[in-house]
Formats: structure tokens, C-alpha cells, sequence
């Protein structure tokens, strides 16, 4: 590296100096990245649900396209089909193609994981480094609020705000959203106590940076990984609360999912009629989704705590 | 601080939170758009009739008056009369909470005693071939919806084979001397095995996985290693001595995990026609029930947060250095 003592260097060497510092922090970034993306190696479950997610997302993207059939059309003269070449997945006792009701129910099952965990995310960190860096009265009242969100019991909460209110996806969402951040901001917070004792917050408060730029651009940034592994998981329960409420029909009626699928196919006795094809796969859809998120959030988790590495 | 100080302050603050609770619910279900009896008044109602309807529920009322009626009702369990039915709250509840006590008691405890072992088995076995294959078992039975997991099952053991029956709790017009008598019965106990452990098969993985990793960090503490030092077994170590510090978060964990049991009544109710909280609970969502609604929530609630106040309290018993501050 040229000399960083400014004033005695002519131009040349200053553009050489910029340079070499553009190189080297370029290559640390890469670094990072690869540092990040490495555990994917080491962690070959955490690489099967990128996989199998990604797959998941390219169908909800291209339904239109991989559907056959529209997923709402009846064709009763075709009802209760098991599985054949016309129907891959059979249809349903109103004669609807069973296969291009799943590839649209990946749309509102990722839609709703993907918002509830965002808003999770985003109300969990807040809460989380509030508390955790004011402390004192502040801490009391959000960690109470905190108690007082683990006390409600969940499904029967969001029910009760569905059904009350509308019966679309962002009630649902706003449901999950209103309680499932509880956890996120529970471990931020835990997290921001260590951290704001740590060195790095006392020179950056000693030379006068605000309690505002303390906690988004010193203490935050400390704290994206586990907000980002308690998304994950977010995206995982929010589809299968989403899925359950569905099934017992609180869901939006005008929607294809998976969990109405199950509840009609209950309904429509489905079981007694030994139509397997229409309540075996909506089930296995789901249980993929969800999976795919708790397979991230697990290989990175192992990444984050190498207490459960290999020795 | 000393335990009883502890425990008089835990109940305290589980009071009021339970307060706080049941005041959300009243104004959620006071706040939401529609009339609360238009289900019951419907055409063809005179003016006066619908008037007399709506003092009979004591909907007539100031909100401050229906608020310290509601809010009374907590202490006198005088939830007031169902919207559908016109009985007693209470009358209609009070059976179905034992009935889910049962089953998720039933359900979490199963899942404890499979779930422990299996992730103690899980990190002894670390970095093999079977430890990954149990992880991804008990994420599999995590992500499998518990209604899809009860459809499934109540269609290969009844449908199929014909083992077990395909729902409710006890065939219909038998009629028991007490709910003991009816909890004891083998035809209850029938009926108990299908849905208890489709509800086991999906909570075993939380103390499984979580066991898991407890375990695994407990195993890289100086008294492990010392343990090992004095030459004593692995199996003796990893009893005595990981096992029983690793069970500290997990005993936490009971909380959630009731607590979402508890929630997950309403599902697992309803599949199975478990004549419990949560499938009266949806009934009444459905139905506009609502005085039978917010009950069935506030028992729901009540019981979450029971089950917290227990993992509190169990916490401190286990862990000698708890000071309870």
C-alpha cells in the first residue's frame, strides 16, 4: 500500500492508493459474500431448501403457464378422476384439475410467508433493539407487550380476527404479523444487551454519534443474521397458519389454496371415497414449502452457532 | 428474592396479564363491523322484538356497563347466554375443558417422551449418517400441516384398516356416571389414540431438535469432560450428566409448546370432532356466537398462560442458580 499521509502525495500516487483501496474492499466484499454462501456447502440441507424454495417460487411465478387447466373451472361430467394423463393429479368432486389447483396455491401460500415474515421481521428487530438499547422503562413496557403477545393463544386469535373482519390475505397476514414478531424481538433483544456493552457502541457514542445511528448502522447490522434466521422460520408458520386456517374455512373464498383443498376435500368426503389423490397432495405441497424455509433457517443457524458445528 | 416472593409476583403480573388479554378481545369483538346479532334478528323482526333480543343479551347497555359485566364474568365464569342457543356460557364449556385438557395433556407429554430421548440420541450421534437422517425426519413431521397428518391418519387406521375410530370421543348414546368414569373408558381411550398422537407426531420435533442442540453445547462444558476423565461410561455421561443439564431449555420450552397446543386445539378438534374448546370455538366463530366465542378464547388464553406461569416455575426448580430477580 502507497503512503496514507495525504498531504505529501502527488495525484499519481493518490489515484494508485484509491485504487488498490477500491480493489481491496471489492475483494472483502466478495469475501463476505462467499463467506455467507459457504455455508451452503457445508450444509447441504441448507442447499436442498434454497432448491427446492426456488423451485416453489419459479412455479408461483409461471402458473398460468404450467397449469393445464384453470384451477376454478368445474367440469362435473369429469368429477372425482383419478389420476390419468388428461389429469396428472386427478380432479376433485366438482371436476377441478387437482395439479393446476396446486401450481396457483404456491401464490398465496408464498405471498403470505414472504409479507408475514417481512413484517415479523421488520416489528420483531425494532421492538428488539429498542428495548434492548434504551433499557430501563422502555425495556419493562415492549417486553411486556412482548409477555402479553405470548399469552394470546395464536391460531385462535388469528381466527378471531379473520372472521371478525374480512376474510382475505392480508388479514391474514396482519393476523400473523400482530403476534409472530414476539420471538424475533424477544432474541434481538437479548442479543442488543451484549452488544451495546461491547466496545464498538462506546467509541462510536463517544464521539457523538446519535442514539439513532448507534442502533441502525453500529448495533443492527449485528443483529441482521438472527433476524434473518427468525424470518425464515416466520415464512414457515405463517404458511402453515395460513394453510390451517384455510382448512377450517376462514380463509379467503374466492382464493385457490391449499389448505381450502384439503377443507373441501373433507367435506366432500373425500376420505371415505378413497379419493387420495385430492387430499395426499395439497398436504405434501405444503409440507415442501414449509420445509424448504426450516431447511434455510436450520443450515444457517448452524452456521451462526458453532457450538452445533462439527467438530 | 425468595421463591415465594417470586411466585406471589409471577401471579400478580399473570393476573393482570390475563386482564389486559380478555380487555383486547372485548373491544376486538366490540370494534368489528356488523351488527353482533344479526344472525339471530333476522327479517321480519318488529322493532320491539329486536329491542327485547338485544336487552336479553344485555346488548342495550352503555359500553362501560357491558365492559364491568364482561370483565366480572372472569372471576364468576357467568360468560352469559350463546346467541344460537340461548343457554348458559358456561353450561355449554365447561365439559369441553376437560375434554382438551386431556387430549393435549395427553398429546404433549407423548411428544416429551418421544422427542427427548430422540434428541439426545441425535447429538450423541453427531456428524453421522443417522443424525442427519433424524433431523430431517423430525423437520419433515414439523412441516406437515396437523390437519393433513389427521386426515391421513384417519384414513389409513380407520378407513383402510379399520383400527380405530374415525373421530368424536365415545360412541354415541353411551352415557357415563362421571367424566372420570368416561376418561377411563376403553372406548374414550380408543378414541384418544388417534388424534394424540398425530398431535405428538408434529410437537415431538420441538424438544427433539431443541434437545438436539442443547445437548450438543452441554457436551463441550468442563464437567462433561471431566466426567469423561474419571473414566466414567459415555452412557453414564451422557445420562447423568449432559442429559440432565441439556433438559433446562427445554423445560422453557414446554410453555410454547403447550401454549401452541393449546392454540392448535381449534385444529386438531375439528378434524378429529373432538367435542372440545377449540372446535366449539370455531363453531361459534362460524355460527356468530360470539359470547360463546370470546369464552372459549379466554379459557384458551387462560390455559397459555398457565402453561407459562408452570415452565417458570419448573425453570427455578431445576436450575439451582436461578435467584428468581
Amino acid at each position: 500500500m502507497s503512503d496514507q499521509n495525504t498531504t505529501a502525495l502527488d495525484s499519481e500516487s493518490n489515484v494508485d492508493a484509491l485504487d488498490t483501496e477500491l480493489s481491496t474492499w471489492r475483494e472483502r466484499q466478495a469475501d463476505a459474500w462467499r463467506r455467507r454462501l459457504a455455508f451452503l456447502k457445508r450444509e447441504p440441507m441448507g442447499l436442498a431448501g434454497i432448491l427446492i424454495m426456488l423451485a416453489i417460487v419459479l412455479v408461483a411465478v409461471f402458473a398460468p403457464v404450467i397449469a393445464p387447466y384453470n384451477p376454478t373451472e368445474t367440469d362435473y361430467g369429469n368429477s372425482l378422476e383419478p389420476p390419468t394423463a388428461e389429469h396428472p393429479l386427478g380432479t376433485d368432486s366438482a371436476g377441478r384439475d387437482i395439479f393446476s389447483q396446486l401450481v396457483f396455491g404456491a401464490r398465496p401460500a408464498l405471498q403470505i410467508g414472504l409479507l408475514s415474515a417481512i413484517s415479523v421481521a421488520f416489528v420483531g428487530m425494532n421492538v428488539g433493539l429498542i428495548a434492548g438499547y434504551y433499557g430501563g422503562y422502555v425495556d419493562d413496557a415492549l417486553m411486556r407487550l412482548v409477555d402479553f403477545a405470548y399469552g394470546i393463544p395464536f391460531t385462535p386469535f388469528i381466527i378471531v380476527l379473520v372472521a371478525l373482519w374480512e376474510p382475505s390475505k392480508w388479514t391474514i397476514v396482519g393476523a400473523i404479523a400482530l403476534l409472530l414478531w414476539r420471538q424475533t424481538a424477544r432474541v434481538v433483544r437479548s442479543h442488543v444487551l451484549n452488544l451495546k456493552e461491547k466496545p464498538f457502541v462506546k467509541s462510536a457514542r463517544t464521539v457523538g454519534a446519535s442514539d439513532r445511528r448507534i442502533i441502525y448502522r453500529h448495533i443492527a447490522p449485528n443483529v441482521l443474521p438472527l433476524v434473518f434466521l427468525y424470518g425464515s422460520f416466520a415464512i414457515a408458520w405463517a404458511i402453515l397458519t395460513e394453510a390451517a386456517i384455510s382448512y377450517l374455512g376462514f380463509g379467503d373464498p374466492t382464493a385457490v389454496t391449499w389448505g381450502q383443498m384439503l377443507q373441501s376435500a373433507q367435506q366432500s368426503q373425500a376420505l371415505a371415497r378413497d379419493a387420495w389423490w385430492w387430499f395426499t397432495m395439497p398436504g405434501i405441497a405444503i409440507m415442501l414449502t414449509v420445509i424448504s424455509a426450516f431447511l434455510i433457517g436450520r443450515g444457517y443457524e448452524e452456521q451462526l452457532n458453532p457450538e452445533l458445528q462439527e467438530p | 428474592m425468595g421463591l415465594k416472593e417470586f411466585v406471589t409476583r409471577r401471579i400478580i403480573q399473570i393476573v393482570v396479564l390475563y386482564f389486559a388479554i380478555a380487555t383486547m378481545l372485548f373491544f376486538l369483538f366490540r370494534a368489528a363491523p356488523g351488527d353482533p346479532l344479526a344472525a339471530y334478528i333476522g327479517t321480519g323482526f318488529t322493532e320491539e322484538q329486536a329491542a327485547q333480543i338485544r336487552a336479553t343479551f344485555g346488548l342495550d347497555q352503555p359500553l362501560h356497563v357491558q365492559y364491568w359485566k364482561y370483565m366480572t364474568s372472569l372471576v364468576t365464569f357467568n360468560f352469559g347466554l350463546s346467541y344460537i342457543t340461548g343457554d348458559p356460557v358456561w353450561g355449554i364449556i365447561q365439559d369441553r375443558i376437560w375434554n382438551t385438557l386431556v387430549l393435549m395433556g395427553t398429546s404433549v407429554v407423548l411428544a416429551y417422551l418421544i422427542g427427548v430421548p430422540f434428541g439426545a440420541y441425535l447429538a450423541w450421534n453427531r456428524g453421522t449418517k443417522r443424525e442427519r437422517f433424524g433431523v430431517v425426519f423430525a423437520l419433515i413431521s414439523r412441516s406437515a400441516p396437523v390437519f393433513w397428518t389427521g386426515l391421513l391418519g384417519i384414513w389409513i387406521f380407520s378407513f383402510k384398516l379399520g383400527w380405530l375410530p374415525a373421530g368424536s370421543m365415545s360412541q354415541p348414546g353411551v352415557t357415563y356416571s362421571s367424566k372420570l368414569a368416561q376418561f377411563t373408558s376403553p372406548s374414550f381411550l380408543r378414541h384418544l389414540i388417534l388424534p394424540a398422537l398425530v398431535q405428538a407426531f408434529y410437537f415431538y420435533s420441538l424438544p427433539a431438535l431443541l434437545m438436539r442442540n442443547s445437548m450438543l453445547e452441554v457436551m463441550n462444558e468442563d464437567f462433561v469432560d471431566f466426567a469423561e476423565l474419571k473414566g466414567i461410561s459415555d452412557f453414564a455421561v451422557m445420562l447423568k450428566h449432559a442429559a440432565r443439564n441439556a433438559l433446562l431449555p427445554i423445560v422453557t420450552a414446554f410453555a410454547v409448546a403447550a401454549g401452541f397446543a393449546v392454540g392448535g386445539s381449534v385444529v386438531l378438534e375439528t378434524v378429529f370432532a373432538w367435542p372440545g374448546l377449540g372446535r366449539e370455538m370455531v363453531r361459534a366463530v362460524i355460527a356468530n356466537d360470539y359470547p360463546v366465542a370470546q369464552a372459549t378464547f379466554l379459557i384458551l388464553a387462560g390455559l397459555v398462560l398457565i402453561a407459562n406461569f408452570l415452565a417458570d416455575l419448573a425453570y427455578g426448580y431445576l436450575d439451582p442458580r436461578i435467584t428468581y430477580d
